[in-house]
């Protein structure tokens, strides 16, 4: 791959192991010791890169990259994506009414899906414009009250402020991040080509990180009588429930380790994001699709304000692959550089043939 | 070095005013004068403690804190570290309080040792015990606690403790000998004399008797001057007053020779003394290298303020609007609401400073010190650099200098010592223009013979028969030269004593003892000194007893010495020898032309010449001399100058008796050396005190001048008959005219017959070019010989005085190039030029240890000096300079990113990364690949530098720190940092990035946050940074590779471990499990590899295509050494590659 010579000078026995000075012995005879480490004789490989010896390089990178991307690029065409903008914004959508509604609102969009979503498929709730990143909300939170730590849940962190208490008692869960929990319901009813219809069944397990929901977060004094353990606290303002009733069918999801809080305190990168809703798991039979074609209508329980900042709610289907979600960047970019690398390589091969001769016959210093 | 002046000076003047008198006066024993004397006011001096340390047990902390921070590195540090911990910052004070603390404490632990070290040896000096005569008896104390005033015994072999003057030896003359060896390095033996009214004084009963006052100078550090008084009071009232001159003074730190013991008063001690004086530390010199440095921070800092002042006026932009500014979600506190808008802005702003502030790598300091103080250590360790003989390797006094080494386009050097051996050979003399040639010497043997000498030239008449004695005697008087009988000596032998092999000669000058060396060739024989007459064995095997009266020590600036003798048969004679210049011009009478031509045939054999000459006195001329002498000698004020003025009044009227002619052998290989430098496009200067022709001719043998050159003569010989105006011009006019031709030629490609310049200037001439003149156009002058020296590859300075070495040194450091110049001498009188150029070299030499310490390097030979540019200083500067890219480089590929995160999360001064990161980024992740570069790579083999020296112009002027290279590796950053951060933000922005949880055995899809994203960009940041080192690295030992692919292992085993933990003193966790469920994801692996790639990418082309298309002189070596070895592994025979080798070094 590149031109190398192994110049082993001197046959050195012994390389003198510290990098660093240990001159201390050296001073006393006076003689330097002759070990190849310190007359900077290591054996060395030198390699040099040269167009001939980059060129193979590049084709290989060029060789390997095209195909993967390739491959990325099919395996994310072959993911099946539905998206719905359930906003509100155009006065025609059936949500518009919902927007100045200070009551829960519920609103209703139907939809069709042309192609059946096999295997698994995840639902999302995406926001636009939601800055979730920014730094005082990213650090709005208290981890040692969210890991169960009894003093912190009554003595939250300064962190937290402003959400911090309320009438005089502390917060559980405290803070900008917590207080704001996503709170739309969504649910997905199938109308089968009878006119009869049926509700997709949503899991609402499985969607956090393992050590997030089994180490990370932790109700205080275990997972019995979450009542009494938070008792002394309030909820976030914000919130309809306190945090021991977010799922009132499933005890084992409340408190701090409710899996949708958990998800939704896993702060976004960017200001436009989607997070994890819920998992429609595939059929068992496994001979009908999860999803099959068809007519829908997406449920929502519209209580989540974002019109005064600007944003936008999504619901999303998606269908995954070994490499994740839908994602034509990275094929894309695969095959963009592999090919760039092989048409270097190319430029690279006419140099070396009009120059590189040249170069190495008549170089004489001068 | 600064500071300790100021401490002095500021102790000084405190003391009490009685310390601005400009002399002191010390009793003797504490005694007081007796009360009709000069009354004097009482003085306190310092105690006999020597401080070399810098700190006390109490005041480590404060002052070393305080001397630390007023660098300026830590200052900005420190800045940064406060604001972190005052306002409310996106990064905690840990991620700058750490490695600040971390460089503060690892620098402090160090001096600290050192001064501890300093505190030993101090205590152990201090502690040291003395014997001080009190009432007569003996007491001993510990050397701290002596005082002025104090008498003292010192016994043979015993150091003196402080600056005492000489009262009585136990040597019968009131002599006694000294080495100062630790002084001055001097190995020889001097000898010092005791006041004549005390010398006597044999007891302590007797030396308690004494009763008198010392009258000298306040401390003075010049080793070598001492005026003072001694007036002792016997019973009369009149005080006898003696003069005391350096000839008396016994140095601290010197020893006791070949003397039993001697008495001594202390006048100065403590820290007065002349050798604590003389111990201050040399003014920093800064490299080139750091100038571009300190250019490329301003740069950085100018660029981080800039970043942080769009990023505050953005925020305030953005945030007009207040759902963005105060969104329902995320709500400001009361406070901060309330306060007012300015301190919020200002906040912001340095918030924002606080988040970039990693772009100034305050890392890079510490790796650059730590770089050139573990490199300084290969040179001291070099084999090549060991000298047998010396037993002695290279040594390094300051490292900072390491890669000016690779900067340096103008050598001065020295020619005494430096380029010669400085070993002299009597080689012949000449008395009247007859040439007495001693015996041909085999193997150090004289050849058997009664008249050991063999005449050339006729035999000389009667008269002539008479002048040779004289000359010879001359020879045999004129010096001061000691004998050392065999078995006392434990010093250097210079002599080589063959007929009886029982004593050698001992002399601070080598010429001497050639010279002594040589009579005793010829037959006249130096036995010894005694009672104050010369012994001399006359080649009659008679011994002569001369009387010796008066000696007028040689200085440089008469350029002679003389000795006054009373003959057995009560004739005076004075005799004096010196440099030909000195001489002739004080003759009346002699064979002056006859001697004038040998002396300059022999000159221009590059051979040391001295003329010879004498004056009978008669009684009462010599009664005049002593008095002259004696007067000048007993001046208090201005004895310098007065003696000079006897000198001069007496040194006149000689006849002339002869020349000798000592030769000083070229060093080895100093002929190579030179011609490497030259190939190397240095310019090499000679600087000398010689005489024109015996420069020259060295100049020639050495290749400095080649037969082709053409000389230029600046000297005085042809301003005397040209005016100086008019030689200037009409030599500029010569290297100008040729200049252009030159170009010319160059263009019509017939540059063949290129023709190089040597110009010889001497002392006086340089000295009116150099004086400003009354009409305006000294300047000029300056200008056109700079013009002249420019266009010529060798100077050749002669009869040059130490301080015109310096300024030279000076004049050309000064011209409108700044090109760098080094200075490289063996004597005390190169000292100046060494301290003036940006870098100075000392050449363990034989004239003392002087130059060797006041040298920012050390080296035993001239011939050292081309492994130690060509190899060494080529080596260092690559590495610095790559050294020195890299760390901008990295660090704006670890801070852009940041940058850009700003204006997607509202410019709110969100971290990317984790603490952790921020802190240990510069600390570990990426610190010891880039310091072990710099510590071993060696882009071009060592023995080709060394062969083809032409691969020095390729780094020269600073070639490497340019600013487009500068502003490449800057865009470089740049672009690594985009890809960084937008090739992560497409895979976070339009898709559900995520990890499918196969791996992790759960079969879920999950969702990564803005620490996923920024441990992703900080993973392919690591990886990219440290691939690019390895992508520049040409030298891969094993430890490279073990640090390079250790370093990345490292990141990887310390990622996993900091978020595999709920680390419980943290009160966040949100690294948690990060870094392990990115890599569980199979599109994080697919991207980091993608945006590695990518980022490295045009930097490879950039390389390849370069190298291609423009390759330099190195990159056509490494390229032609690479099909050498390829051809070798062909053909498998090691001839092909000694002739590849062979015919690479011809061309």
């Amino acid at each position: 791959m590149m031109a190398s010579s192994y110049n082993a000078k001197e046959e050195d026995g012994h390389h003198s192991g510290s990098v660093g000075p240990g001159g201390a012995g050296a001073v006393k005879s006076r003689k330097p010791d002759n070990t190849a480490f310190k007359q900077q004789r290591l054996p060395a490989w030198q390699p040099i890169l040269t167009a001939g010896t980059v060129l193979p390089a590049f084709f290989v990178i060029g060789l390997i990259f095209i195909p993967i991307g390739i491959g990325l690029f099919v395996t994310s065409n072959n993911i099946k994506e539905f998206e719905i903008d359930y906003t509100g914004m155009d006065p025609d959508s059936p949500c518009n009414m919902c927007i100045n509604s200070t009551t829960p609102c519920r609103c209703s969009i139907p939809f069709t899906l042309e192609q059946p979503f096999e295997n698994n498929v995840f639902m999302y709730y995406g926001l636009s414009n939601f800055y979730q990143n920014h730094r005082r909300y990213v650090k709005s939170r208290d981890d040692s009250q969210l890991n169960g730590d009894k003093s912190s849940l009554l003595y939250p962190s300064k962190e937290c402020e402003p959400y911090r208490t309320r009438n005089g008692l502390p917060v559980a869960p405290c803070g900008a991040i917590a207080n704001s929990l996503f709170n739309d319901t969504l649910e997905l009813i199938y109308y089968y080509p009878n006119k009869s219809s049926m509700s997709i069944p949503l899991v609402k397990t499985g969607i956090a990180w393992w050590t997030d929901t089994h180490v990370k977060f932790r109700n205080p004094g275990g997972n019995n009588n979450l009542t009494a353990a938070f008792k002394g606290t309030t909820k976030p303002e914000n919130w309809q429930n306190p945090v021991y009733e977010l799922d009132p069918t499933n005890p084992e999801n409340n408190g701090f380790v409710n899996e949708d809080f958990i998800v939704w305190m896993r702060t976004a990168a960017l200001p436009t994001f989607r997070k994890l809703y819920r998992i429609i798991q595939k059929k068992k039979d496994n001979l009908t699709p999860t999803l099959p074609p068809g007519n829908y209508t997406l449920e929502i329980t519209y209580n989540y304000p974002v019109i005064s900042f600007d944003g936008h709610k999504r619901m999303i289907l998606s269908t995954i692959s070994w490499m994740g979600g839908k994602n034509p960047f990275l094929g894309i970019a695969y095959i963009t550089v592999g090919s760039v690398c092989f048409f270097l390589g190319v430029v690279l091969l006419i140099i070396h043939h009009k120059f590189g001769n040249r170069n190495n016959n008549a170089d004489i210093p001068n | 070095m600064d500071f300790s002046a100021l401490r002095n000076l500021i102790s000084r003047y405190c003391a009490g005013e009685e310390n601005w008198v400009d002399s002191r006066t010390v009793y003797i024993g504490h005694k007081e004068p007796p009360p009709g004397a000069e009354a004097y006011i009482p003085q306190r001096f310092p105690d006999n403690r020597i401080v070399s340390s810098k700190y006390t047990f109490w005041n480590f902390v404060p002052k070393n804190l305080f001397e630390q921070f007023r660098r300026i590195a830590n200052f900005y540090f420190l800045i940064i570290f406060l604001v972190q911990l005052i306002i409310d910052t996106p990064t905690s004070p840990i991620t700058s309080g750490l490695p600040l603390f971390f460089v503060i404490t690892v620098t402090a632990i160090k001096q600290g040792y050192e001064d501890w070290l300093r505190h030993k040896a101090d205590n152990s000096i201090n502690q040291c015990p003395v014997h001080i005569i009190q009432h007569g008896k003996v007491v001993r104390k510990q050397s701290r606690k002596l005082r002025v005033g104090d008498v003292v015994r010192v016994k043979e072999d015993e150091t003196f403790p402080c600056d005492l003057i000489l009262l009585s030896s136990s040597r019968d003359d009131g002599t006694c000998f000294v080495t100062t060896a630790s002084l001055d390095g001097e190995s020889s033996h001097k000898t010092y004399y005791a006041v004549q009214d005390t010398k006597a004084f044999n007891t302590e009963e007797e030396v308690d008797t004494l009763h008198a006052t010392i009258e000298c100078e306040q401390p003075q550090p010049d080793l070598y001057k001492f005026v003072g008084r001694i007036n002792i009071y016997l019973d009369r009232d009149e005080p006898i007053a003696r003069p005391l001159g350096s000839e008396n003074l016994l140095l601290r730190g010197a020893t006791l020779k070949n003397t039993e013991c001697i008495y001594a008063v202390a006048i100065y001690t403590g820290m007065e003394t002349k050798m604590a004086l003389n111990y201050q530390s040399k003014s920093q010199k800064r490299s080139a290298v750091e100038k571009s440095m300190n250019a490329y921070l301003i740069v950085y800092l100018c660029i981080l303020i800039s970043k942080a002042l769009i990023n505050t006026v953005l925020k305030y932009v953005w945030q007009a609007d207040p759902n963005r500014d105060e969104p329902w979600y995320n709500e400001k506190t009361e406070t901060e609401r309330q306060r007012h808008i300015l301190i919020r802005a200002f906040t912001d702003f340095l918030a924002f400073m606080v988040l970039f502030n990693y772009i100034i790598p305050v890392s890079m300091y510490v790796t650059v010190e730590m770089q050139k103080f573990l490199g300084s250590y290969f040179i001291t360790w070099d084999d090549e650099m060991f000298d047998e003989e010396l037993g002695e390797g290279a040594l390094v006094n300051t490292s900072d200098l390491n890669e000016e080494l690779g900067q340096v386009e103008y050598v001065f050097t020295d020619k005494t010592g430096t380029l010669t051996e400085n070993n002299m050979e009597f080689i012949e003399c000449c008395v009247d223009g007859h040439v007495y040639v001693p015996h041909a010497i085999c193997n150090g043997q004289i050849m058997p013979g009664a008249a050991s000498m063999d005449m050339i030239d006729s035999s000389p008449g009667p008269g002539g028969r008479e002048h040779e004695e004289l000359f010879f005697r001359a020879l045999c008087l004129c010096h001061t030269v000691q004998v050392k009988e065999e078995e006392t000596v434990d010093g250097i032998k210079r002599g080589i004593h063959q007929g009886k092999a029982t004593s050698v000669y001992i002399s601070s000058s080598p010429d001497e003892v050639a010279l002594v060396e040589g009579m005793k060739r010829l037959g006249f024989t130096y036995l010894r000194l005694k009672d104050s007459h010369m012994e001399i064995q006359n080649r009659d095997d008679e011994i002569e007893r001369f009387e010796l009266l008066e000696v007028l020590n040689f200085d440089s600036v008469r350029r002679r010495m003389s000795v006054i003798v009373k003959s057995s048969t009560g004739e005076y004679y004075l005799f004096c020898k010196g440099a030909d210049s000195a001489v002739f011009p004080r003759v009346i009478s002699g064979k002056v032309e006859q001697v004038r031509a040998r002396v300059e045939h022999n000159a221009v054999e590059g051979l040391r010449t001295l003329c010879v000459a004498y004056k009978k006195l008669s009684p009462a001329e010599y009664e005049e001399v002593c008095h002259q002498l004696s007067s000048a000698k007993l001046a208090l004020q201005d004895r310098e100058k007065k003696l000079a003025e006897a000198y001069d009044s007496i040194e006149r009227d000689f006849i002339l008796l002869g020349a000798t002619a000592v030769e000083d052998r070229l060093q080895d290989k100093a002929a190579d050396t030179i011609e490497s430098l030259h190939k190397a496009g240095m310019k090499v200067w000679v600087l000398t005190g010689d005489k024109m022709e015996t420069a020259a001719a060295t100049c020639y043998a050495s290749k400095l001048f080649r037969r082709n050159t053409q000389i230029l003569e600046l000297t005085t010989k042809r301003t005397e008959e040209q005016n100086l105006h008019d030689v200037l011009f009409d030599l500029s006019r010569t290297v100008l005219r040729q200049h252009g031709s030159m170009t010319r030629e160059t263009l019509s490609g017939l540059s063949n017959e290129y023709h190089d310049y040597g110009l010889i200037i001497d002392g006086a001439t340089l000295s009116a070019v150099l004086k400003p003149s009354q009409e305006g156009s000294g300047g000029n002058y300056k200008e056109i010989f700079l013009e002249i020296c420019r266009n010529c590859s060798a100077v050749l300075c002669c009869r040059m005085a130490p301080l015109q070495k310096a300024q030279i040194v000076k004049l050309i450091k000064a011209s409108k190039e700044h090109p760098i110049t080094l200075a490289i001498g063996d004597g005390a009188n190169d000292v100046s030029m060494i301290l003036e150029a940006h870098v100075g070299i000392g050449i363990m030499g034989k004239e003392g240890r002087q130059a060797a310490r006041n040298s920012d390097y050390a080296i035993p030979k001239f011939k050292h000096l081309k492994k130690m540019l060509l190899v060494h200083g080529h080596y260092y500067y690559i590495r610095i300079s790559e050294l020195v890219q890299y760390f901008f480089y990295k660090n704006v590929c670890f801070i852009f990113p940041q940058f850009l995160y700003q204006f997607f999360c509202g410019f709110s001064q969100q971290p990317l990364y984790d603490t952790a990161y921020l802190t240990l980024y510069n600390i570990s992740f990426t610190s010891l690949p880039i310091l072990l570069y710099s510590l071993m790579e060696q882009h071009i083999n060592m023995d080709i530098l060394k062969r083809d020296p032409s691969l020095y112009r390729d780094i020269a002027k600073n070639s490497l720190l340019r600013w487009p290279i500068f502003i490449y590796w800057t865009f470089l950053g740049v672009f690594d940092a985009v890809v960084f951060f937008f090739g992560a933000f497409f895979l976070f922005d339009n898709t559900t990035f995520t990890s499918n949880g196969q791996l992790m055995t759960t079969n879920t899809q999950m969702m990564f946050g803005n620490w996923t994203f920024g441990t992703l960009v900080f993973t392919v940041l690591v990886f990219t940074v440290t691939l690019k080192l390895a992508l520049d690295t040409h030298y891969w030992t094993w430890i490279n590779h073990f640090v390079i692919w250790g370093s990345l292992l490292f990141y990887i085993i310390f990622s996993l471990l900091w978020g595999g933990i709920i680390w419980p003193f943290l009160n966040y966790q949100r690294m948690y499990y990060v870094f392990m469920q990115m890599l569980s994801s199979g599109p994080a692996w697919l991207s980091i590899i993608l945006l590695v790639v990518v980022s490295l990418l045009p930097d490879v082309v950039k390389k390849v295509l370069c190298r291609a298309l423009w390759p330099t002189t190195t990159e056509r070596i490494q390229r032609r050494k690479a099909n050498m070895n390829f051809e070798r592994v062909v053909t498998f025979s090691h001839d092909s590659l000694l002739d590849g080798v062979q015919s690479t070094s011809q061309a």
